[in-house]
């Protein structure tokens, strides 16, 4: 897969809130169409940099250059080329409550495309379609199930057609069926169309089924401790770090058996 | 301690010996909940504020021990400690006592961030922290009632821009549908105000200038000032509320992602449609409050042409046109305020109602002080 020309290329990034560094020099490259996965532990700053990358957050220092531009750096018009070339898709989909998902699906195409409205209604629909809501464009948001409400969330970031998707924990709180679900269409969307897929994630099943390659962030290194594929990973690390995470091990003790406490109702 | 020793201890607690220096209590039976709520009050006070050298507790029989038994246990070899006395748990199963040194270990943690909590605390401290953070709210709104300023200027120089489907829909919240309430309201002001100042007036023969006030009174003052505050407790909540929300749900950072501005997208139509109908209902609202004084001026017998005449030969037109300058200003301020509090909005539930409480707050700040500028200005310029 990492033939073409990195798509996302990171340097000597940089992350702080206020003075606590969250991050610290970090480097990686994404290639052109591959499902690229951040993951670790809650509070690894796996979202801090998600929102970095999107433009968000301004880092302390260090490059993200998206599609040949550096985010850090643009403002102004170059930053709305940038903005126009990612979907995100939020943690809880952020679809707009006011409108139906078809709006909600066209409202990028409505801002920034001359089409006729008539053709914006088509072009939603398509993307709906992609991710299996083509039912559902005329429903209101609250009416859609956490599922469906990231599906939906997913066809509106694609509406402009992005080189890059990003997706903010997107199993976060589905059932493991629709979850998988969900793997799906990402992994279809990344073959069919080529997508390159930034995607940060913590469930272990969801990330060996779709990512190319993942990048482990740690919060006591404060960046990447392990870069490959997931399924090597997972297999033949021999870093505890790596292991941990991947064992499901918890980092505090154990509590002892002879502390056990009578409990009665 | 005789008054304590007098009274007779509540069943479960026995006290051995109460001696100036040594003290036994027994504590009989179960301590759970429901006996520890009984035991508690007395069995402190019996060693609070004491000075002993020695603190025996017997435990008689206690099949069960609860999370509150063992707050009492602790909280009594605390405060018995504390004074330097030498405490004893007798008859403790062997099967509570690491819970005991659990429990003493979460009263000495809950010590020691007490300590720390309060260590900054005291002096002029928090006053002045107080203060640089109404100074800095103060900053931004001065701030964003000048970016408020300028949407309304870019929309207004770039109409293509302008998303005036949501202006419309925003501007059937804040008027039509605020019409009956504000009609009533206007329509009662006009009446109570007419009424009492008859009832006053009429000692002087001087019901008729009743009119000339009421006009005056509604056109220049109350007119605009009434609807400012309508427009804050009304619309101005709900435009916090729901930009707050929005904050919240990550839509704000999802508009910002696409490139949009949450400024021009969300608070543009806000301010438009406050801007447009503002003034409209400030008018039905001076007709409503005309039509209460009218139905007051029928019943004491005047017929409706003297009332019409005097209000209308009264009011001049710069009366109407300063009233709806000022609603204008209130509006723009309002909505301005309203929908920063709403982009403002910090995480959370809670945040939202703050954020709620806080334009709506705003708002009628910023009414308050408009409103006594325009006094001084229309003053000045015989206004």
């Amino acid at each position: 897969m990492q033939t073409s020309e990195p798509i996302i290329t990171v340097r000597g990034l940089t992350c702080a809130y206020g003075r606590n560094p969250v991050l610290q020099d970090v480097s990686f490259d994404v290639a052109r169409g591959e499902v690229f996965v951040v993951i670790g532990r809650s509070g690894c700053g796996k979202s801090t940099l998600l929102k970095h990358m999107i433009g968000l957050l301004s880092p302390v220092s260090g490059t993200i250059v998206l599609n040949g531009r550096d985010i850090v750096a643009a403002d102004g018009d170059e930053r709305l080329a940038i903005l126009k070339g990612i979907g995100v898709m939020y943690q809880m989909g952020a679809l707009f409550g006011s409108m139906t998902v078809l709006q909600n699906v066209g409202l990028p195409l409505e801002e920034y495309t001359g089409l006729p409205e008539e053709a914006i209604e088509v072009v939603s629909r398509v993307k709906l379609s992609l991710v299996g809501l083509e039912r559902f464009g005329h429903v209101m948001p609250s009416e859609l199930s956490g599922g469906m409400v990231k599906r939906a969330a997913i066809a509106r970031a694609m509406a402009l057609d992005p080189a890059i998707l990003f997706l903010d924990e997107p199993s976060a709180g589905l059932d493991p069926v629709t979850s998988a679900e969900l793997d799906r269409v990402v992994r279809s969307l990344a073959e069919n169309l080529g997508i390159t897929f930034v995607i940060v994630s913590h469930e272990l099943p969801s990330i060996l089924s779709i990512a190319d390659r993942v990048i482990l962030l740690d919060d006591q290194a404060k960046g990447i401790v392990a870069e490959g594929d997931p399924r090597e990973m997972h297999l033949n690390s021999v870093d505890p770090r790596v292991r941990r995470f991947f064992d499901r091990e918890a980092r505090m003790p154990a509590p002892q058996p002879e502390q056990s406490v009578e409990i009665r109702p | 301690m005789a008054d304590q020793s007098a009274t007779t201890p509540p069943e479960g607690l026995v006290i051995l010996h109460n001696m100036p220096e040594a003290l036994a209590l027994r504590l009989s039976g179960d301590l759970n909940a429901v006996s520890v709520a009984r035991l508690w009050g007395p069995a402190l006070s019996l060693v609070r504020g004491r000075s002993l050298a020695s603190l025996r507790i017997e435990l008689d029989q206690p099949g069960y021990i609860d999370g509150a038994g063992m707050a009492l246990l602790v909280k009594l070899r605390a405060e018995a400690q504390a004074n330097g006395a030498q405490v004893e748990i007798l008859g403790l199963p062997e099967r509570y006592r690491h819970l005991l040194d659990l429990a003493s270990r979460a009263e000495s943690a809950e010590a020691v961030e007490a300590g720390a909590a309060a260590a900054p605390r005291g002096g002029l401290g928090p006053l002045f922290g107080n203060l640089g953070e109404v100074l800095k709210s103060m900053r931004l709104v001065v701030c964003f009632v000048g970016e408020s300023a300028q949407v309304v200027y870019l929309s207004l120089r770039h109409p293509r821009n302008v998303r005036w489907s949501d202006v419309l829909h925003s501007a059937l919240a804040v008027g039509v549908e605020s019409m009956p309430i504000l009609l009533l309201i206007g329509f009662l002001m006009g009446l109570i105000m007419s009424f009492q100042s008859v009832i006053t007036l009429q000692r002087f023969g001087g019901e008729i200038y009743v009119p000339n006030m009421l006009g005056l009174v509604m056109f220049r003052e109350m007119g605009p000032l009434v609807t400012a505050i309508l427009l804050a407790a009304r619309s101005g909540s709900a435009f916090a509320a729901e930009i707050g929300t929005m904050r919240v749900n990550e839509e704000l950072d999802a508009l910002t992602t696409m490139g949009i501005s949450p400024v021009r997208f969300l608070v543009g139509p806000r301010i438009l449609s406050s801007l447009a109908v503002a003034p409209i209902m400030t008018l039905f609202f001076n007709f409503a409050s005309l039509v209460g004084g009218a139905l007051v001026m029928l019943s004491i017998g005047f017929p409706l042409v003297t009332f019409t005449s005097r209000v209308f030969s009264n009011v001049k037109h710069t009366d109407l046109a300063g009233g709806l300058v000022k609603i204008v200003v209130f509006s723009l301020l309002v909505a301005g305020v309203s929908c920063l509090r709403g982009l403002r909005t910090g995480g959370g539930a809670s945040a939202v109602g703050r954020s709620t409480t806080g334009a709506v707050v705003a708002g009628l700040i910023l009414i308050t002080v408009a409103d006594g500028l325009f006094a001084v200005l229309f003053y000045y310029f015989n206004i």
